[in-house]
């Protein structure tokens, strides 16, 4: 969760150290800087050669504004357009009618645990998982975790638990890039992966004081 | 993310080599690599927060017991087979096949692909090769090669057996793809633009998990395709044996399964689009020592 200002600092380190180094080779790619292929060659490409399976239709190929800019800018877009766009996901989210954030944290688990859900290979309309554990470390019990998002252990204690927190947290996972645009974390709520309920369980799994999360 | 689906009972073939029949009933329990962990100590230290050298060092540990012995060489002997053996309408063996060293030559081939071939006018990686000479020189037709590509446990798929004999024969060659012929470089241009993209409803690109050092998804580890390093020793070890599946996988079969979670629509069995991004990663492997075929989880 605290990527995002981690984030925003390093990209203000890095163009200080374009300035400097004149523009320098930022680019991670190892060879020659290509130029990028044409865009109407890359669209053709993608037509041309995906085709629909399951639930995943060709749509799936279209990218919406936020997924250009962080593509367009290798995820460092500049501060006018990431605000104003952030803007606009953070006005999307659809916050709980009951106001009310945390859910329970054992059905939270097994949110956490299933990675299940939006492959051609699951059945479309089939219920999610959040797949959590894939990039996070979470309960102290499970150890298979990933170490794309940083780890979420002792969250609640850490952070608290205030309304705000669990407010934070729940957009957090609804839209990620309402807070830090070019996120690798899934808007899991604005895809319609998750839902209220399932957002709500993972708040409670996250920040909930008899979470294992939380415990001491 | 989820593929450790057990031991398969079909893989009857591999059971010639005991210690691939061991492997993968280890893989089957991917869990007992925590196991490991534990034995470490690791959870204390990871209690400390953050990924940890132990988990590192659990997991390479597992890697070592792989590498003691892998079922890839029985693909490759099915796929010398294949390769020499005469087959479809015309009767013919694929030794007449040119993989860009000249006809029949399959020695250190495979790490100068993709590369642009003449007679095709197409930059091909080693499957739409094989599918050009299959068709070229056996009669084959292509709509019955690419039908079924990859093995499953009840069919083994002949193009990913000769994929393990071509690409055995450039254990021990220096990758050289050449990206000189102006085919070649929009190839990897193309190939690095669809690196980057990021679509779908989870916003994935292939950078998303493939362009940060030392990542994880659960305890699999993931190479940073964007620097030399990272692209060269996993390039390098692919196609492989997958132990967790029980079955041999080509590059192909690599990048499918990688869009599909990424949850992007089905890529085109050896379609330009796949050669690009294979082309991408191929040629930033540029330099290092070919080692494959490998063992995966």
């Amino acid at each position: 969760m605290r990527r995002g200002r981690c984030t925003a600092a390093r990209t203000r380190a890095l163009a200080v150290a374009l300035v400097v180094l004149g523009g320098g080779a930022l680019a991670p790619v190892a060879l020659q800087a290509a130029d990028p292929a044409p865009d109407a060659r890359f669209k053709q490409l993608l037509q041309q050669d995906f085709r629909p399976r399951g639930g995943a239709g060709m749509d799936r190929l279209e990218q919406d504004p936020v997924q250009k800019i962080c593509t367009e800018t290798h995820d460092r877009p500049p501060a006018g357009p990431r605000e104003a766009l952030q803007k606009e996901q953070l006005e999307a989210i659809r916050w709980p009618a009951d106001g009310h954030f945390l859910g329970d944290w054992r059905a939270g688990e097994k949110v956490a645990q299933d990675g299940r859900g939006m492959t051609w290979s699951d059945l479309p309309g089939a219920v999610s998982g959040g797949g959590c554990y894939g990039c996070h470390q979470i309960s102290p019990q499970e150890i298979a975790f990933g170490t794309i998002g940083p780890s979420l252990l002792q969250l609640g204690r850490k952070r608290g638990a205030s309304p705000q927190m669990q407010r934070y947290v729940y957009g957090h996972i609804y839209d990620a890039k309402a807070y830090n645009l070019c996120s690798t974390m899934p808007r899991f709520g604005f895809s319609g992966a998750l839902t209220e309920q399932q957002i709500k369980d993972l708040v409670a799994l996250l920040l909930d004081p008899d979470s294992p999360v939380n415990r001491p | 993310m989820a593929e450790v689906t057990g031991a398969r009972a079909g893989a009857a073939t591999h059971k010639a080599l005991g210690v691939g029949r061991a492997a993968r009933a280890i893989a089957a329990a991917w869990p007992w690599v925590a196991a490991i962990l534990l034995w470490s100590g690791a959870d204390t230290a990871m209690a400390a927060g953050g990924a940890s050298d132990p988990v590192d060092a659990a997991i390479a540990r597992y890697h070592e017991m792989l590498d003691e012995g892998n079922p890839a060489e029985l693909d490759e002997m099915r796929g010398e087979q294949l390769w020499k053996t005469a087959a479809g309408p015309a009767h013919a063996s694929l030794e007449g096949c040119d993989l860009g060293r000249g006809p029949g030559v399959v020695k250190g081939a495979y790490a100068e692909l993709p590369r642009l071939f003449a007679d095709t006018g197409r930059v091909q990686d080693l499957e739409s090769r094989l599918i050009t000479c299959m068709t070229g020189l056996q009669g084959i037709p292509e709509s019955e090669i690419v039908a079924k590509p990859f093995s499953t446990d009840s069919a083994r798929s002949d193009i990913e057996a000769l994929v393990a004999y071509v690409a055995g024969q450039s254990r021990g060659v220096t990758m050289r793809v050449p990206v000189h012929d102006a085919k070649e470089k929009g190839a990897y241009a193309l190939g690095e633009r669809l690196f980057f993209y990021r679509a779908g409803p989870y916003d994935f690109s292939c950078a998303s998990c493939h362009s940060s050092n030392g990542s994880r998804i659960r305890l699999q580890e993931l190479p940073n395709l964007s620097t030399t390093a990272g692209a060269q020793r996993a390039y390098t070890s692919w196609p492989a044996y997958r132990v967790s599946q029980g079955l041999f996988r080509s590059f192909q079969w690599r990048l499918y399964d990688c869009f599909r979670q990424q949850r992007f629509p089905e890529p085109v069995y050896a379609s330009d689009a796949t050669i690009a991004l294979t082309m991408f990663i191929a040629a930033n492997a540029n330099g290092a020592v070919y080692n494959g075929p490998g063992i995966k989880r």
